[in-house]
């Protein structure tokens, strides 16, 4: 396994997901579904090491339905 | 003409002819409370214990049904054990610390309040608010009996209220007929619907959220732990989010979220309340229904507390919504800040600017309140589309990994505010002293000798040296504080030195009347004593 970090890491988590769900607000569907899409590419980039990313990917898809 | 609005669950203050109604000019108290409910009763019991008259008005008898309030904070026992019921509530009152949280009916976690060494009360305890409210009525009559200058007026109606800036002007109704009184100082408790700031033309701004909740309160002997559970979209599909919670006398708090669009008068007939409960709880649990009712969700305050000498406090300044605990709770932090700054104005010992400051702390507490109960809203019944998205992501997430749990919010649970940065803050002067306990802070409670710290604290001011000397009293401009000494090497569990020292030798501290920390110093230096003693009077 990488070095994906599982953990709690994000200060004032309560804070920033209301921020998330703010830049979303008043946007259509497909507008959320672009601005997610390049937050995930923004935040991809910050990572960089790729056997971090496919680790996430791999997380992302194996957990909910 | 006086006829109840809701019927009662206790009736303890009936209608009485005072003296007033036969004066023939209007009789002038120092303190009128209007509303006899928890905050209201609370008030008094904090004005009257330091001799200071107070008369209360509640166009009811008593305690309204309903059980509404049912999660108290360790803060707000802790005030009440300084009025003295603080015990009375723990041992009718149901502990608990553990949370779980469900998405359809998978647990994703669960949390522990965590109990902390070294504390007279526990985190939380459930209690119907009537229990809450009658241990302060008993209270009351208690301290009544012991000559503290305390009133209650039941069946006593406002009507109208004028300031007329050297006093205020209060026409009352009762069932025999009407009368006047005035005060110098009003205190508007009536709740969230508060007629006062209706007669007053105050306005009261904020947020409604576009959902309902059907609360029923079930009396059944079920073998479900002392916990708090919390489902979202159970698979029963009785309500798109479900609280279980237990309470006193095997009665049971069941929330269901059950949209925005709905027909009140049908959802609460027994029969369709049944139905959500039946497939919540199984076909084979039985149950009696104690007490229903529907709500919807809002985070709104006043602009402003204190209008002249009218101060608003508890629902009737600001209202919440209820899945952190914030709105009772926050309320009894408003008597605990009025009360002693009130009780100084009213005796000269300081200036009526004092009374701003409650303004200025206790806005910041609600909004404090505001935002977080705003969050838990906005996770527990999302809005938009993407919302509910990323909401059910996080559920889903936090199930397996430990990072998402931080971000699933079925409501944060009160904690006391810290007026950090506010007006009457003195110098925060002690290096290596705890953050927990810096300016602005609830002093935590701790071991001392065979009992607690807290107790000891507040009800004056108190001047607290842990290894540290000074004397034992100091008074300037007629407002005296009183020494707290303590050993640390006398604290067996090493919690005073944790929580009062961090990394110092000594410390003192000043402490007002309601346990919060005024200023704090690595040694006694009677100047900066007294500074910051004016300061916290509102005299800088």
């Amino acid at each position: 396994m990488s070095d994906l970090n599982l953990d709690p890491n994000i200060a004032d988590p309560d804070g920033f997901y209301a921020k998330l769900i703010e830049a979303h607000e008043g946007l259509s569907d497909d507008e959320s579904a672009a601005l997610n899409a390049r937050l995930i590419l923004l935040l991809a980039n910050q990572v960089g090491d790729r056997a971090v990313l496919d680790a996430a990917l791999e997380a992302a898809k194996t957990v909910g339905h | 003409m006086l006829d109840d609005r809701y019927s009662l669950a206790f009736k303890l203050y009936p209608y009485e002819r005072s003296a007033d109604q036969d004066a023939e000019t209007p009789v002038r108290h120092p303190v009128v409370v209007i509303g006899g409910g928890p905050i209201g009763v609370a008030t008094a019991l904090d004005l009257g214990l330091q001799g200071i008259p107070v008369v209360v008005l509640d166009d009811h008898e008593g305690i309204g049904m309903g059980s509404r309030a049912i999660c108290f904070a360790k803060r707000s026992l802790e005030i009440a054990d300084r009025y003295g019921c603080g015990q009375e509530m723990v041992e009718k009152g149901v502990v608990w610390n553990l949370g779980k949280v469900f998405h359809e009916d998978r647990k994703v976690f669960e949390f522990n309040l965590l109990p902390e060494e070294g504390h007279q009360y526990p985190a939380f305890i459930n209690l119907q608010q009537p229990y809450f409210e009658r241990f302060l009525v008993d209270r009351v009559r208690e301290a009544q009996a012991q000559g503290a200058p305390i009133e209650i007026r039941g069946k006593n109606r406002v009507d109208a209220v004028e300031d007329k800036g050297d006093r205020v002007a209060i026409d009352i109704t009762t069932p025999e007929d009407s009368y006047k009184i005035t005060a110098d100082w009003v205190i508007g408790a009536d709740g969230a619907g508060s007629p006062l700031r209706g007669m007053l033309g105050l306005d009261f701004e904020g947020r409604v959220f576009e959902d309902s909740f059907l609360i029923a309160d079930i009396r059944m002997h079920a073998d479900f732990p002392t916990e708090r559970w919390f489902w979202f979209e159970p698979t029963h599909k009785a309500g798109a989010s479900t609280l279980l919670h237990k309470q006193p006398d095997d009665v049971w708090r069941v929330d269901f979220q059950i949209g925005w669009d709905v027909d009140r008068k049908e959802e609460l007939k027994e029969e369709n309340i049944r139905k959500r409960l039946d497939a919540m709880l199984g076909p084979d649990v039985s149950y009696d229904i104690v007490w229903t009712s529907i709500y919807t969700f809002q985070c709104r305050r006043m602009k402003d507390f204190r209008h002249g000498r009218v101060i608003f406090a508890g629902d009737a300044a600001h209202q919440v919504s209820p899945f952190g605990a914030r709105g009772a709770n926050s309320g009894m932090q408003d008597v605990d800040n009025l009360g002693w700054k009130l009780g100084l104005v009213i005796e000269g010992k300081a200036p009526e600017s004092l009374l701003d400051s409650y303004d200025e702390e206790r806005k910041h507490g609600a909004d404090e309140n505001i935002l977080n109960s705003t969050r838990s809203t906005d996770f527990i019944t999302p809005k938009s589309k993407i919302s509910h998205t990323f909401r059910n992501a996080v559920l889903d997430l936090a199930e397996q990994y430990a990072f998402a749990r931080p971000l699933v919010n079925s409501g944060r649970l009160s904690v006391p505010c810290v007026y950090d940065g506010l007006s009457l803050n003195g110098p925060d002067a002690l290096n290596g002293g705890p953050a927990r306990t810096r300016v602005g802070a609830p002093c935590p409670d701790a071991p001392l000798g065979d009992g607690f710290l807290l107790p000891k604290l507040g009800g004056g001011f108190t001047i607290l040296t842990i290894n540290a000397e000074a004397p034992e009293a100091l008074t300037e401009d007629g407002v005296t504080a009183t020494r707290v000494a303590v050993s640390a090497a006398e604290d067996a569990t090493g919690l005073i030195a944790e929580r009062y020292l961090g990394d110092a030798e000594a410390a003192v501290y000043l402490v007002r009347p309601d346990q919060h920390v005024a200023a704090r110093w690595d040694a006694y230096d009677e100047q900066a004593l007294r500074a910051a003693l004016r300061k916290a009077c509102g005299k800088e």
